[in-house]
């Protein structure tokens, strides 16, 4: 079932458009990843959804309603983003005494876990806390909400390794026995590559990438070898990235190999390389960025 | 453990049926659920029910109701054969190019494992 539909979405800010005519859905029960780079509009996206953001055109749906002002929807959903303000007061009790007036599901159980688990000083004043222990209360009160659908924007600034990985294990054990619709975006791809069902890019405010992770992890391969070889392998091929050493060649293409392919590239002494999910990230918006440059350029010359 | 480039699913699916051919998962024994899957690996559960969805569809496991999975009655034999068709392509082609790069032919080979499995058996027995 859909849980967010996001028909033909457009938001401008003064000279700049941050989303550009998206559509997409999300739906319900699926963790998703929203990736892109530092301004691509996922946070303007996410924004939108939990009406703390006007749209300049288009339509948001969330549980088939409009968001805005709808307490009915809006205490369905949970909005985790950096540098959330609390009250100057304010300790991680009141946070959490808050959260859970709010938050119809609301587990206090898995709030006391996770406060240890992430050794937050609970007497200690909001202002007062460590980047990290400021993002450990956004995170728990993310987990602990158990909403409906639950957006985690970057939630991990300042967050140590260890921390990142409490973060992600308590997250898929709370998910596996609460199911719900997670909205991950993160620069972290590869660590959260593992975690997320679905991956959806973002750049430039148009959508990119909206797949199935497990599929796209064998979409591309980076094929490497005497640059004659490599180049009679790739022709009629996607290329996205393409790199030499001397006499030798590294070209990314875009396609699942079959295993004639490999057969053939093996008895060709090309050796064929995985493509990560973040790689293949980078690489499709690099080569996105190109192409868009190269249209622009063509089109100054008409 | 898990590696880029192939999908989640099939690696999954495959780290079950290693531990069905080495024994460490006898037949008719309760196979680990989609969670304790997806909690060892570290991966969405829905990667990991895909890749017990598809042991079910090949036979290996069966789903017993209300208790959960199990290995199939006749799954290792199952997945011997399967494996041993596939063995060819997957180890001896690859060696055999190795081999041809370096000058190998199929009689060296054949010296080389003897060889070798002469060597790993003695050093098992002095143990």
């Amino acid at each position: 079932m859909t849980v967010i539909e996001v028909d033909r979405l457009t938001k401008r800010y003064r000279e700049t458009v941050a989303l550009d005519d998206v559509t997409v859905s999300f739906d319900e029960n699926i963790i998703y990843g929203l990736l892109g780079r530092n301004g691509a509009g996922k946070t303007t996206l996410m924004s939108i959804l939990t009406a703390q953001n006007f749209a300049s055109a288009g339509a948001v749906r969330v549980f088939g309603e409009d968001p805005y002002e709808n307490a009915h929807v809006l205490s369905r959903i949970c909005f985790v983003r950096e540098g959330q303000r609390y009250p100057d007061d304010a300790r991680p009790p009141h946070a959490f005494r808050m959260a859970r007036l709010f938050f119809p599901n609301w587990s206090q159980e898995l709030a006391d876990e996770l406060v240890t688990a992430f050794q937050l000083p609970m007497k200690t004043r909001i202002k007062k806390l460590s980047r990290g222990q400021l993002s450990a209360v956004g995170v728990i009160i993310g987990l602990a909400s158990r909403a409906e659908i639950t957006f985690f924007d970057e939630p991990y600034l300042g967050l140590d390794a260890v921390a990142r990985q409490i973060f992600y294990d308590r997250l898929l054990e709370d998910y596996a026995e609460h199911p719900r619709t997670v909205i991950l975006s993160s620069h972290l791809i590869d660590e959260v590559a593992n975690l997320i069902e679905r991956v959806v890019v973002i750049d430039g405010g148009r959508i990119l990438l909206d797949e199935e992770t497990d599929a796209v992890r064998d979409r591309a391969a980076t094929v490497v070898g005497d640059s004659d070889a490599v180049e009679a392998f790739v022709r009629g091929r996607e290329v996205i990235h393409r790199e030499s050493l001397g006499r030798v060649a590294s070209v990314t293409v875009l396609g699942t190999l079959t295993d004639d392919d490999r057969r053939a590239l093996a008895a060709s002494g090309v050796e064929v390389g995985p493509v990560s999910l973040q790689q293949l990230i980078v690489r499709l918006t690099q080569h996105r960025a190109d192409q868009s440059g190269r249209d622009a350029a063509e089109g100054a010359l008409r | 453990m898990i590696e880029e480039g192939r999908a989640l699913f099939l690696q999954i699916a495959a780290s079950v049926e290693d531990a069905i051919l080495d024994g460490s998962l006898a037949e008719d024994s309760r196979a680990p659920s989609t969670n304790e899957l997806a909690a060892f690996y570290r991966i969405n559960p829905a990667t990991a029910a895909k890749g017990v969805s598809m042991l079910v569809e090949k036979n290996v496991l069966v789903k017993r109701r209300g208790i959960g999975m199990f290995v199939a009655p006749g799954a290792r034999a199952q997945l011997l054969d399967e494996r041993r068709a596939t063995f060819a392509a997957r180890f001896i082609d690859p060696l055999l190019a190795e081999a041809r790069a370096l000058g190998l032919g199929p009689d060296d080979l054949s010296r080389l494992v003897r060889d070798r499995a002469a060597a790993s058996t003695t050093e098992g027995t002095e143990r």
